[in-house]
């Protein structure tokens, strides 16, 4: 009897012990977009530093991770490389809306191996056959602004919609995360691709070269960040979101290529706009 | 008669003798069952119950419209295409090492008996950076390929290669079995009426293990039907050029959830089919043996 008693006790004290564990988090769980995992992981380590908290990344294609959210998968913090599939989880009502806030803006860039076996140097060049080049798909974020960046092309008359169907005609592979072009890319298999200034992390600054695409054909695409409504620890999340906002995240984003939100550049609200509009014409196109 | 003498002197069952009084056996037995039972069932739920939840969470009004999507046509059509070469490379390729290394001795075979089942536990994703390395454009052997202006990755040939690297062990070990079961008396009794080796290859042993190879032929089909790892990392995701189902379904799962299960259930079907053909098959193959 007595050893009963004793399992009963001991049994009663991890109950306990789990109970009050539950008050002091151990660690933050972030749905992070595959593009931000140098940024964010810096953040992440300062975060971790400076509360003791852990945190703990999923990084992967931001479709992905919204997936993942909406079949019910755990994450205090979801932060996404466009407003689109942000704006989704909001209108489900995954996300405490209240809590979302745009902590960098982000542009396209076309990125070559170093060697640039075919000799791409401007946008022309994306144009010429044969030339291989990869794209996210067209719910990447990633992906997305880049096909809004060749509409924008194909209207101006010295590119025109012969450059756009030529450069879709040299696509060889639609990717699911943004990383797996640049490493595609520096890897030599394709001649280029299409990703987000930001992508260009410093253990590929020599194996890849950015070519900027102009401001007036480019899209400034703005990154939010939020509070899942099923967050265990709100006020840990809220505080992790003020350390992306703070001084500090915004230089360590700023060195890695995204625009940040204090720089008076940018104007906001048109972007938004223009921006939605595209993306519902995007949605219809099919590639080849 | 005394047939008395003939009763068994221990009445009380052995097990109350080893274990001592108040055992009940019936009882033990039944308690084991049980347990056995529970553990079947478990499994079996555990198996069952997301490919039943894949039926239950896709109506079929929608799951039947997303059939015509082009992303599911294609799909469905470069899948096919692409398992059926693979199938056919891996059973030209195949044979005649199944064949020797059933029958011969030679130095090396233990090696290349490793080799061949390598890709079965080697990862997928390891077999796509693998065959990146050696066919990719700056590859090993891709380097030379592309001086010569072919390349590779990026293609429906890579998806190919990508599907005989990773199926060829499941035909070539079960075409291997095969070829051992073929009794060598056949073969024998074959070459001493006077036929050539090759004839006899053709006429007697082929038509004997004929069942085990199409059976292992089936699943090589439909390993390179299910392979994802390794087409996503050297072949890329191109839709009718390199998308294949299991691409298909990870891409569609990021955007349209209805044509990503559409793919599954038509996958899963396949799977059905596949499971009762190698059965019905082996079954045949043995009761072929035995007679």
């Amino acid at each position: 009897m007595t050893e009963r008693r004793r399992i009963l006790f001991l049994l009663t004290l991890t109950v306990l012990m789990l109970c009050t564990d539950a008050k002091e988090p151990e660690e933050l769980t972030v749905f992070c977009g595959a593009g931000l995992t140098g940024a964010f992981n810096e953040i992440g380590q300062i975060y971790e530093n400076e509360s003791g908290i852990g945190v703990d990344f999923n990084f992967d294609g931001v479709p992905a991770l919204r997936a993942q959210i909406e079949q019910g998968a755990y994450a205090d913090i979801v932060v996404s490389a466009n407003l689109k599939h942000m704006d989704a989880l909001e209108r489900e009502g995954y996300i405490d809306n209240d809590t979302v806030e745009i902590f960098a803006g982000n542009k396209v860039a076309v990125i070559v191996p170093n060697d640039n076996p075919a000799n791409i140097t401007n946008l022309t060049d994306l144009a010429k056959p044969g030339v291989k080049i990869l794209i996210g798909i067209k719910d990447l974020p990633a992906g997305d602004y880049a096909r809004r960046v060749l509409d924008k092309l194909a209207v101006d008359p010295e590119y025109g919609p012969a450059y756009k169907e030529a450069v879709a005609a040299n696509i060889v592979s639609e990717e699911t995360t943004v990383n797996r072009i640049v490493s595609k890319v520096a890897l030599g298999e394709a001649d280029a691709g299409f990703a987000f200034i930001s992508d260009v992390s410093p253990q590929m600054v020599g194996k890849v070269t950015r070519i900027v695409v102009p401001d007036e054909y480019n899209v400034v695409g703005k990154s939010p960040l939020g509070v899942l409504k099923h967050s265990k620890y709100p006020q840990e999340a809220q505080s992790f979101i003020g350390l992306v906002m703070s001084e500090e995240g915004q230089s360590i984003l700023k060195k890695y290529g995204f625009i940040p939100v204090n720089e008076n550049s940018m104007n906001w609200q048109a972007i938004d706009q223009t921006s939605s509009k595209v993306c519902d014409n995007w949605g219809r196109i099919r590639w080849i | 008669m005394d047939l008395n003498r003939f009763k068994p002197e221990i009445v009380e069952p052995y097990s109350r003798i080893i274990y001592g009084p108040g055992f009940n056996l019936r009882l033990r037995n039944k308690i084991l069952k049980t347990g056995l039972a529970l553990a079947i069932c478990l499994t079996m739920a555990f198996i069952a119950l997301p490919v039943a939840s894949l039926f239950l969470k896709s109506p079929l009004d929608t799951t039947l419209r997303s059939l015509h999507d082009p992303v599911v046509m294609d799909a469905l059509r470069l899948s096919m295409m692409t398992s059926t070469l693979t199938t056919l490379i891996v059973v030209l390729m195949g044979t005649p090492v199944a064949y020797v290394n059933a029958r011969f001795h030679y130095p090396g075979k233990e090696i290349v008996d490793s080799l061949i089942d390598l890709p079965v536990i080697m990862p997928p994703a390891v077999a796509g950076i693998a065959l990146l390395m050696a066919f990719g454009r700056m590859g090993i052997v891709g380097h030379y390929l592309n001086a010569l202006g072919l390349s590779i990755a990026f293609t429906t040939l890579a998806v190919i290669m990508a599907q005989v690297f990773v199926s060829s062990p499941f035909y070539i070990r079960q075409a291997r079995t095969s070829f051992e079961d073929v009794d060598l008396a056949f073969e024998n009794a074959a070459r001493t009426l006077g036929a050539s080796r090759v004839y006899t290859f053709f006429h007697v042993i082929l038509p004997i293990a004929i069942n085990g190879l199409i059976s292992g032929a089936i699943m090589a089909f439909a390993r390179s039907l299910g392979e994802f790892g390794a087409t996503i990392m050297f072949a890329g995701n191109f839709q009718g050029r390199t998308q294949t189902m299991p691409l298909a379904i990870y891409t569609a799962m990021q955007g349209d959830m209805d044509v990503a299960l559409c793919l599954a259930l038509v996958l899963v079907v396949i799977s059905f089919l596949v499971i009762a053909l190698v059965k019905t098959l082996t079954r045949r193959m043995y009761r072929n043996a035995r007679t």
